[in-house]
């Protein structure tokens, strides 16, 4: 349940670039090697934000992939699933994440004031 | 739209390329309704206070080790043990984040340990992890001049902690092997966050059927770079290793590193 910490430190920069302008969507960059439950993450926002000046700002949620680069031999290997860390071209585990380990808000859509 | 981002405040971050994916294509806003771009990491704040932490320690000339597990595991086991064979030798400090734990100052002041203990209290039954601004608020319950070596006890949890830099030097993390050898697989952000994974209960191992084996092609995967020892924080089979790995850890900052 960190995700309502996470929650805490979104509210505390949306209220910061508002500043006091209504938000009606919080755009996050959310890696998948990040282990951030997205209902989980909306659930708390509502909790967070209730009652507050940010009731009612939606999250919207862009995933990102994981990517791996090898360093022997420079292929690029997509994540699945199950989280191998390891070059799909030459079995080599000296990689290392290109992406997936995003953690951002991206941008706000404000409201019609 | 959605690939390359420009913001107003100068901020340079490195993700922007990269995101084949049609999310975020929002081109259908423009009703009058305005777009702030910010690209702000969640964690920033944190990260900040892990900073001031880690110079704080750095300072001090004290390495931190922050020690993760899942509740049950054997931390607060290990910690004794770990204090009944070091603290002759080595001046530690420990920042206790555990919620659940049945020890306590007077215990483990016998050993002759600087004790900081953490309210994770926060409502929603406590936290789930450590963060950074709470081991700072731990931080002035310890004289670090007059340590060599802070353990950070983390909550026992395999998800949240490994989302957190606290200011710590190293990672550790015990793992019985009671658990199951799947675990590096279904928990693979705080497996890939360590340097050195305690496998413990070990004197279990003849009534388990547990694959040890399998459990290190597990961790292999998620993290090809961590150390293991094999460790009874019950027994003491391993626990002079793992010593020895601290006072390694402790080594590396006893060279005159650059103070400034």
């Amino acid at each position: 349940m960190h995700e309502l910490s996470i929650c805490g430190s979104i509210a505390e920069i949306v209220r910061r670039r508002a500043a006091d302008r209504p938000v009606a969507t919080i755009h996050l960059r959310i890696g998948r090697l990040r282990q951030v439950v997205p209902d989980t993450l909306v659930y708390c926002w509502e909790l967070v934000s209730a009652d507050t000046e940010l009731d009612g700002a939606a999250l919207e949620v862009e995933d990102v992939p994981a990517r791996i680069v090898c360093q022997d031999c420079d292929a690029t290997t997509l994540v699945g699933d199950l989280p191998l860390f390891m070059c799909h071209a030459c079995n080599g585990v000296n990689v290392s994440v290109v992406s997936g380990e995003e953690f951002l808000i991206t941008a706000l859509d404000l409201a019609e004031a | 739209m959605g690939r390359f981002h420009r913001h107003a405040d100068g901020t340079v971050h490195e993700h922007e390329q990269e995101h084949p994916d049609e999310h975020g294509n929002h081109s259908g806003y423009q009703t009058g309704t305005e777009r702030i771009e910010i690209l702000e990491r969640i964690f920033g704040e944190n990260d900040r206070t892990a900073a001031v932490n880690r110079d704080a320690f750095r300072a001090a000339n004290v390495r931190a080790v922050n020690l993760m597990s899942s509740p049950g595991a054997g931390k607060t086991t290990l910690l004794e043990a770990t204090l009944r064979r070091l603290a002759d030798t080595v001046r530690i400090g420990v920042i206790e984040g555990d919620i659940e734990t049945s020890l306590d100052a007077d215990r483990l002041g016998g050993f002759g340990a600087q004790i900081s203990l953490v309210n994770t209290g926060n409502g929603f039954g406590g936290e789930c992890h450590l963060d950074a601004p709470m081991v700072r608020s731990a931080l002035p319950r310890l004289r670090l001049d007059e340590l060599d070596l802070v353990l950070i006890e983390n909550v026992g949890n395999l998800v949240c902690p490994a989302e957190f830099d606290v200011g710590e030097h190293a990672r550790a993390m015990v793992y019985a092997i009671t658990e199951g050898e799947d675990k590096p697989l279904k928990y693979p952000l705080m497996f890939r966050s360590v340097d050195l994974v305690l496998i413990n209960k070990i004197d279990l191992l003849p009534h388990l059927d547990a694959d040890l084996a399998l459990f290190r092609a597990n961790l292999r995967a998620v993290n090809p770079a961590a150390a293991t020892l094999e460790i009874s924080a019950r027994t003491g089979v391993g626990v002079d290793a793992w010593c020895d790995w601290l006072r390694a850890q402790v080594q590396t900052t006893r060279p005159p590193a650059a103070h400034h």
